[in-house]
């Protein structure tokens, strides 16, 4: 008999436009010990199925039809106190970010502690045992110490550990994992995925992993069911979906992956995915406005000359002041970092959370002064200018943001988000001008020059980069910055994202400074690349190269952690798309 | 710790002496101090001779610069219609206000705290709304019009509670005497306390409420279900804690907005406080008196807020006072 059953459920959310489907007729099951991967990307309903299971939708999200199992007995439609019951003593829960899930004002042994006691009918002095066993068995060090702490005093990969302490330590037969390692660094995606797979295995514990990440689908599970828009599109075991994909969305979907082991010239096209997205209008640069050059423009740096210049940057913050000097504590965020980019290239910053590659681009953009160093901007010292002197190069320099929803001011409506920087540089002449303009970036994006009129909040994550896109591209920029532009966003929109910047950089000669943690991304995308850590750049070389024979202890050890996809059935679907 | 109370104390002073200077440049608007004084008969000469004594006549740079020596001195100078240091004064008035605005302030815990909380968790029960609807009425009642309205039907029609005055007083120490401990002095501290809580406590209600709300959509909150806790520990323990965090720092701020607010409350009780003193020293032009009264409640300010953040370090684990251990 199967662990969980769920026979051909359906949920609804309910609203006064009518009644939205978020998940029809899906079904699956689950055996102890196996690890079930719910693949997906957002919206596609796999959360929402996790919280179904223990009726912990969000309103006014309701069950329609269908019957979940466990070990034999019907728990949907269960009333409240039975169901309470079931959580935490039957199905453990682990959460996607281990920084809110967690109560910051109450100290891991509290936390334990009360799961323990809520569900266990034990003695206070066995449930400190087993709270102390348990972080014992995620692997915390010291855990006699550790368990008085408050989650603050937890990295992020502590923290994770122990939410699935708190998730194991009333005993579950059932784990469901919403997207557990999403919110943590490489490194540590590994091992929390090894410590949730050993878990499982030794206790026979049966475990429903909801991701959008193929990685880790790969990595750890033994079957797969595929999601999209609400419906199970595909499941079998991992290796059968990974290597002979049959549903055009799963074959999509795995060749949005960014591949690490090899460079292509573009993404496949994914476009299953965002239907909506318009072709791509193509702008002939050379008597188009975006093709001009502007009086302030610097004297015209060659292709393959050094356009960038960043020699010896230091930057640190403080984290403790004090009013002696020699009590004060600080952390290196940027030390003595140098690197060139050059004209038409794409260059990377890698590093996990905390290596300070945000930092240096910020300091290039100019919102941090650094504390010593020199930054040129095609032969000329942008670090020693004055505000006013530095302006035109500003307009020279643009950033894409991280996340596409905090980075745009949601009252503005999108053409007067993009406007804003023609009218600041004074690029157009007239009105009529400006708005021609907008339109033709948002056409170019692939948007539409309708979308104009239209707000941020109506837009999903992938367009609202678009738009980050061409509110950048707005000033005729040399060098485009790129902060993580896709890591808020799904695999497939990624993969159109960055085959965007691509084009863009094809058209328009742009040279990118590209960050991000991820590196098939930047194999994918970069000429050159810098790996960071603690600030300091560790590794600089040829993308190809760092790739093929990593030189830096911790490159190698990075490039190690990628998720394998050997398997991934790469082969077939290059020739279908050919 | 130390960097933190020493900039706290360094905001004190400017606070101080920014408002000083604000009374010092407005006093001589507020009506001729001597005309106060002294009575028809006293002749112009008289007058004359007397605004040469109290130093009126002085240029304002001399005039501010005396009342700065002696205010680094703690002498805020002598008020003209007591005939009795500024300080003293005020702190005769001092416990009465203080009092007042503890008595109000217990009536605000204990009632926004439960119907904030409740208005959370039944967001959609008729009681929510009707909450929700009378602290409307709350806010945008005026104080006085309040405090009228309570002493006409308990004081007037039921006769059940004393409307002017502390009633009877025990001496505590010094000028401090008490109406606490006794049951006259408690009776009559009722009515100015609901009367002083009448604009705070719907403002209160509909923080908790809306930061409870919060508090219950976040993921720890979401997590404290799936791990099977019981309904009430959830409520209570869990996110109560959460809650309170922001409500405190708002809370401390009010604290001593709920000290100036005083003024109304203690003239229609005729409560003989700080609130109802000031209020006679601008009808008296008793300029000493006024300057001093607004520097004591700039202290009192800066002080409530330097408490607040001290309890909010201590509460917050994560926040740990500026430079402390």
């Amino acid at each position: 008999m199967a662990l969980l059953e769920v026979n051909n459920l359906k949920i609804e959310f309910p609203s006064r436009h009518g009644v939205a489907v978020a998940v029809e007729d899906v079904s699956f099951e689950v055996n102890p010990g196996e690890i079930l991967g719910l693949v997906g990307e957002s919206g596609a309903g796999k959360s929402t199925i996790g919280n179904a299971i223990i009726d912990l939708l969000s309103p006014p999200g309701r069950v329609a039809g269908g019957d979940v199992f466990l070990k034999g007995e019907k728990i949907s439609s269960l009333p409240a106190s039975r169901i309470r019951q079931i959580r935490g003593a039957e199905i453990g829960f682990i959460f996607q970010d281990p920084m809110t899930s967690l109560n910051p004002l109450f100290t891991v042994e509290e936390q334990l502690m009360e799961t323990i006691l809520a569900n266990l009918d034990v003695t206070q002095e066995s449930a400190k045992q087993k709270a102390l066993n348990m972080l014992e068995q995620v692997g915390i060090p010291e855990p006699e110490i550790r368990i008085k702490q408050y989650p603050h005093q937890f990295s992020g990969g502590m923290r994770q550990r122990v939410g699935i302490a708190i998730a194991l330590s009333a005993d579950p037969a059932l784990i469901i994992a919403d997207e557990p390692t999403t919110a943590l660094d490489v490194s540590i995606q590994d091992q929390i995925l090894q410590l949730i797979r050993s878990l499982c295995k030794k206790r026979q514990v049966g475990c429903i992993l909801v991701t959008h990440d193929m990685g880790v689908i790969a990595n750890i599970t033994d079957r797969v069911a595929v999601m999209y828009q609400g419906n199970l599109v595909e499941s079998g075991t991992t290796e059968q979906i990974l290597q002979r994909p049959e549903h055009p969305y799963t074959k999509s979907l795995i060749s949005a992956v960014p591949r690490a082991d090899v460079k292509l010239k573009r993404f496949p096209l994914v476009n299953y995915i965002e239907k909506a997205s318009v072709g791509f209008s193509q702008i002939d640069v050379s008597n188009h406005w975006l093709g001009q050059t502007s009086a302030s423009d610097v004297s015209s740096v060659a292709k393959g000359e050094d356009l960038l210049r960043v020699e010896h940057v230091n930057l640190r913050f403080i984290t403790k002041n004090a009013l002696l000097a020699k009590n004060r504590r600080y952390i290196q965020a940027s030390d003595d970092v140098s690197f060139t980019v050059k004209k038409g290239e794409t260059f990377g910053l890698v590093g996990e959370s905390g290596s300070g590659k945000s930092t240096i681009a910020r300091v290039i953009a100019g919102i941090y002064p650094p504390e010593s160093g020199r930054i040129f901007f095609a032969d000329q010292e942008i670090s020693a200018m004055s505000e006013r002197e530095r302006r035109p190069i500003r307009r020279q320099i643009q950033m894409v943001f991280q996340n596409p929803y905090s980075s745009m001011n949601p009252r503005m409506r999108v053409q007067d988000i993009i406007a804003e920087p023609i009218y600041f540089h004074k690029l157009a002449g007239s009105r009529k001008e400006v708005e021609m303009i907008v339109g033709d970036l948002l056409d170019h994006v692939g948007l539409g020059r309708r979308a104009g009129i239209k707000f941020p909040h109506e837009f999903s994550g992938g367009q609202r980069q678009r738009i980050s896109i061409a509110r950048a591209l707005a000033t005729r920029p040399q060098l485009l910055i790129c902060d993580e532009p896709t890591s808020a966003l799904d695999v497939s929109v990624q993969a159109q994202i960055l085959n965007l910047l691509k084009d863009l950089q094809d058209e328009l000669g742009l040279t990118m400074l590209f960050i991000s943690h991820d590196l098939p991304v930047i194999r994918q995308m970069c000429d050159r690349v810098s790996v960071m850590r603690y600030g300091k750049i560790l590794e600089q070389n040829e993308t190809e190269a760092l790739f093929i024979s990593p030189q830096h202890d911790y490159t190698k050890n990075l490039l190690a952690l990628i998720p394998h996809m050997d398997h991934l059935s790469r082969e077939g679907l290059m020739v279908q798309q050919g | 710790m130390i960097i933190f109370l020493l900039k706290r104390l360094l905001q004190a002073v400017v606070v101080m002496f920014i408002i000083s200077l604000i009374g010092f440049t407005i006093k001589d608007s507020l009506g001729d101090p001597v005309r106060e004084m002294v009575g028809e008969s006293v002749s112009e000469e008289e007058r004359e001779a007397l605004r040469e004594k109290l130093g009126l006549n002085d240029p304002f740079i001399v005039q501010y610069g005396r009342f700065l020596k002696g205010a680094v001195q703690g002498d805020l100078g002598q008020s003209y219609f007591y005939k009795k240091p500024v300080t003293d004064v005020i702190l005769s008035k001092l416990p009465a206000t203080l009092e007042l605005v503890f008595g109000a302030t217990l009536i605000i815990i204990f009632f926004s705290v439960p119907l904030g909380v409740y208005c959370a968790i039944k967001p959609r029960s008729w009681l929510t709304k009707f909450i929700m609807g009378a602290s409307i009425v709350g806010i945008s009642v005026p104080v006085f019009l309040t405090g009228i309205f309570l002493m006409f039907i308990f004081g007037v029609i039921l006769d059940y509670l004393p409307v002017f005055g502390r009633g009877e007083l025990i001496s505590v120490w010094g000028p401090w005497e008490t109406g606490l401990f006794t049951l006259d002095g408690l009776a009559h501290l009722i009515l100015p306390s609901i009367t002083l809580s009448s604009l705070m406590l719907p403002l209160f209600i509909r923080l908790i409420r809306s930061e409870m709300t919060e508090v219950l959509h976040s993921e720890y909150i979401k997590f404290a279900w799936a791990k099977g806790l019981d309904k009430y520990r959830i409520w209570f323990r869990l996110a109560l804690k959460n809650t309170m965090l922001p409500v405190i720092t708002v809370g401390g701020v009010q604290i001593g907005t709920m000290v100036a607010y005083t003024i109304l409350t203690e003239t229609v009780f005729q409560w003989p406080g700080m609130g109802f003193m000031f209020l006679e020293a601008i009808n008296r032009s008793d300029t000493p008196l006024i300057i001093g009264y607004l520097v004591f409640v700039g202290l009192i300010f800066v002080i409530t807020n330097t408490l607040v953040d001290l309890i909010y370090g201590f509460i917050d684990p994560t926040i740990k006072v500026a430079g402390g251990k």
